[in-house]
């Protein structure tokens, strides 16, 4: 069973805005019912305004794709074009609270069928760049075709450029070889391509995954700054390859390589971050228990929890509780905590569960 | 309300007779059957007792042609990894488009690894495998056949007794994955040519994480946990001896409620099949009606998905499963309802409703009446619903 929020239950039980729009002059369609997904997703613009007056959907597909069909018309209507242009999957994934991983293409798919009925109400014609392929890294859901086309146009040559520029391989890291296999075919034809040198290619078996794991984490080093909202941002299901796709409006090198759209860029190249400030063991101490503390109610919502068992120099030792026991997501869970905490003392810090 | 189960090609619930027959083996009788005292004599005999149960049920000749597991998985792991290890100048192995993963995956595996040669036989509209390509792919070349006795998702009943002479015919060996159709149908092994078959507890009301493989008197076996010389060296590791237990006395209340399963049960399945097809348009039953389990409905809706139909089934308290893609996580719908061209207008849209012993009248028109506005709530929804039989082009009277 999906574990979805009350909210994704809410709007898929009760859907908002369903059914056929009389008079729409925008209309987006995406998917295929081979896919098990369709949307067509139909607008009624102010020619004057440029304002979404009205939003209608019909959805062929599971509970979270007609759960992310309703937010999205809920959340587009009222915006002009040029406002509902800057939204991205990611914010139809909050506004339900998240999605699991496996199901954030849903908010995708909305995502795509709002850029398409806007190139309609233009008048122009929208190519749907979504290349579907194996899903790699289950953790933060990146299929193939978004680390081939990372690798492609960055110029990967390593595992863990891949995780920075993809966040696959983030999380359990059971997608390794997965990734490793990918970077080595797609360098392998940028050889052929004079993309980039024989020797810069990537060898499999060259990177020990176990090293690996450690090299990436201060890649989640961001600002020492609360924000209680985006606490979602460090659950995996809500912080997948958010980075918009090239849309009509302002066409970005890649969907990946675009920064993403929260806080600071993350690429390894750009290393450049605020000190970590300095404080004693007692304010340190203080500061995780509160950041726990801010998490758990997340937690708890999915029938989980969490507690502050010992904090041992950086090494934060908690409990988890609930429905976290035993649950395959839980070294996920334990790596958003650790996230979540890093973020909010802007210190490196070990989790460990006890 | 009472939550109406229909899920149990799934998992079963445990029988609360299995359950009392299994305690004892946590607490007093918590011996080591393959020690030499008290402790371990009166073990080891309620583990021959549970495997005299379960030959009875199977219709197995001798008892210790029956080696425990820890359940259908791992029995189909043994018994083709074992067929190709016993004969080694023999490099390919046949099985069917419709089978397990516990089969596909691992022939997959030894295809890619080591260079086995796979025949999948692929079947037909109804989920009928077609005979004349697996004659073709039968040589001396071929070690071991592995084709199932039920589909798990259609209920389909294949040949397998007719296959097994024809695989012996040339000296392959014939293994089956007999999950679903152990406890559902009567079995007699004894009569048949079969030379391997996979079983599992949970299926017929006993504990998870304990199966069975048969292995018929004589045919080569190599182990394939090795270890200590329990199950006479057929599988290393200390016995499940609860799960044995529990095992047996599940296999002892699956033959004495054999002939409620084939008479009342299927009456169940056919009352619901026959009102949800009287009063949802566009809808169709998939697998071969004629020549299936009698537990096993697999109903298929057009231009709906099936994950949508679990929500909202699980919302009026009843329990279903859909071979649709958004439940497993992937994006194609089953394999074997690909396997069989059902459309994808309404692969996606596939609910199996699977029965067991426990289910009531009352369960039946439940469904009955709960299923007909949440197929037409989901189809209001749709962009591809017209109107019933509006869509004719895509609708394909052959499944019906």
């Amino acid at each position: 069973m999906w574990d979805y929020t009350d909210k994704v239950k809410d709007y898929f039980f009760n859907p908002k805005n369903a059914g056929v729009l009389a008079g729409a002059n925008a209309v987006g369609e995406v998917g295929a019912i081979s896919c098990g997904d369709a949307l067509k997703l139909m607008l009624k613009v102010n020619p004057a305004t440029e304002v979404i007056e009205e939003a209608r959907f019909q959805t062929f597909g599971c509970g979270s794709a007609i759960a992310s069909s309703s937010a999205l018309t809920e959340i587009v209507t009222g915006k002009t074009i040029g406002e509902a242009l800057a939204l991205t999957n990611q914010d139809i994934a909050d506004f339900l609270g998240g999605l699991p991983p496996e199901k954030m293409h849903c908010s995708v798919m909305g995502y795509e069928a709002l850029q398409a009925a806007v190139a309609n109400y233009r008048g122009e014609e929208w190519h749907d760049d979504h290349e579907e392929g194996a899903l790699v890294c289950k953790c933060f859901g990146v299929d193939e075709g978004v680390i081939e086309r990372a690798i492609r146009v960055n110029k990967l040559t390593t595992p863990e450029q891949v995780t920075f520029y993809t966040k696959a391989g983030g999380g359990c890291l059971t997608c390794f070889e997965g990734i490793e296999q990918v970077l080595a075919r797609v360098n392998d034809s940028m050889v052929e391509d004079g993309l980039i040198t024989a020797e810069a290619a990537y060898r499999i078996g060259s990177v020990d995954p176990r090293a690996m794991k450690a090299k990436a984490q201060p890649k989640q080093l961001r600002q020492p700054k609360v924000d209680i909202d985006r606490v979602m941002a460090a659950r995996p299901s809500a912080d997948v390859t958010a980075a918009p796709a090239p849309g009509a409006a302002a066409p970005a090198p890649t969907r990946m390589a675009a920064p993403a759209p929260r806080g600071p860029a993350v690429s390894p190249l750009a290393p450049s971050r605020p000190a970590a400030p300095k404080l004693t063991t007692l304010q340190k101490i203080k500061a995780i228990e509160a950041a726990i503390e801010r998490l758990r109610p997340y937690l708890k919502a999915d029938g989980g929890d969490c507690e502050l068992v010992d904090v041992d120099g950086d090494t934060v030792q908690v409990k988890l509780s609930g429905a976290c026991v035993g649950c395959q997501m839980a070294s996920v869970t334990i790596s958003g905590v650790r996230e979540k905490l890093i973020e909010t003392l802007g210190i490196p810090l070990k989790v460990v569960p006890v | 309300m009472k939550p109406v189960y229909l899920d149990n090609n799934a998992t079963t619930r445990v029988d609360p007779q299995v359950v009392a027959a299994m305690l004892p083996y946590f607490t007093e009788q918590f011996g080591n059957p393959s020690s030499m005292h008290a402790f371990g004599a009166e073990v080891g005999g309620a583990v021959k007792r549970a495997r005299k149960q379960l030959q009875s049920l199977i219709g197995a000749e001798f008892d210790h042609e029956i080696v425990f597991t820890s359940g259908g998985t791992e029995s189909d792991n043994a018994a083709i990894l074992s067929a190709l290890e016993a004969m080694p100048e023999r490099t390919e192995m046949i099985t069917s488009a419709v089978e397990h993963p516990a089969v596909l995956a691992l022939a997959a595996h030894l295809e890619k690894t080591r260079g086995i040669k796979v025949h999948i036989i692929p079947v037909d509209a109804k989920g009928r495998l077609d005979r004349d390509a697996y004659r073709a792919a039968l040589s001396t070349r071929v070690a071991v056949v592995s084709i199932m006795w039920a589909n798990n998702e259609t209920g389909t009943l294949f040949p397998v007794v007719d296959l097994a002479e024809e695989a012996k015919a040339v000296g392959a060996l014939f293994h089956t994955d007999a999950v679903q159709a152990v406890g559902k149908i009567p079995i007699d092994l004894k009569s048949t040519a079969i030379d391997m078959l996979s079983l599992s507890g949970h299926k017929l009301h006993g504990p998870k994480g304990i199966g069975a493989l048969y292995v018929r008197r004589g045919v080569r076996f190599r182990s394939l946990i090795k270890g200590g010389q329990q199950e006479r060296g057929r599988r290393g590791g200390t016995e499940n001896t609860p799960g044995i237990v529990g095992l047996g006395k599940a296999a002892e209340l699956a033959e004495l409620n054999m002939h409620d399963e084939v008479t009342r049960v299927r009456s169940l399945r056919d009352r619901l099949e026959k009102g949800l097809l009287q009063r949802i348009p566009n809808t169709f039953v998939t697998g071969d009606a004629d020549n299936r389990l009698p537990n096993t409905c697999n109903i298929a809706c057009e231009f709906i998905e099936g994950e949508a139909i679990l929500l909202l089934l699980n919302r009026a308290g009843i329990a279903a499963s859909s071979g649709s893609a958004c439940t497993s996580g992937s994006l194609e719908p089953s394999h074997v309802l690909r396997a069989m061209s059902v459309p994808y207008t309404a692969a996606h849209g596939a609910t199996r409703f699977s029965f067991s012993r426990e289910n009531t009248d009352e369960d039946v028109d439940r469904v009955i009446e709960a299923m007909p506005p949440i197929i037409e709530k989901l189809r209001d929804l749709s962009p591809f619903w017209q109107g019933a039989g509006e869509a004719p082009a895509a609708f394909k009277p052959v499944y019906a």
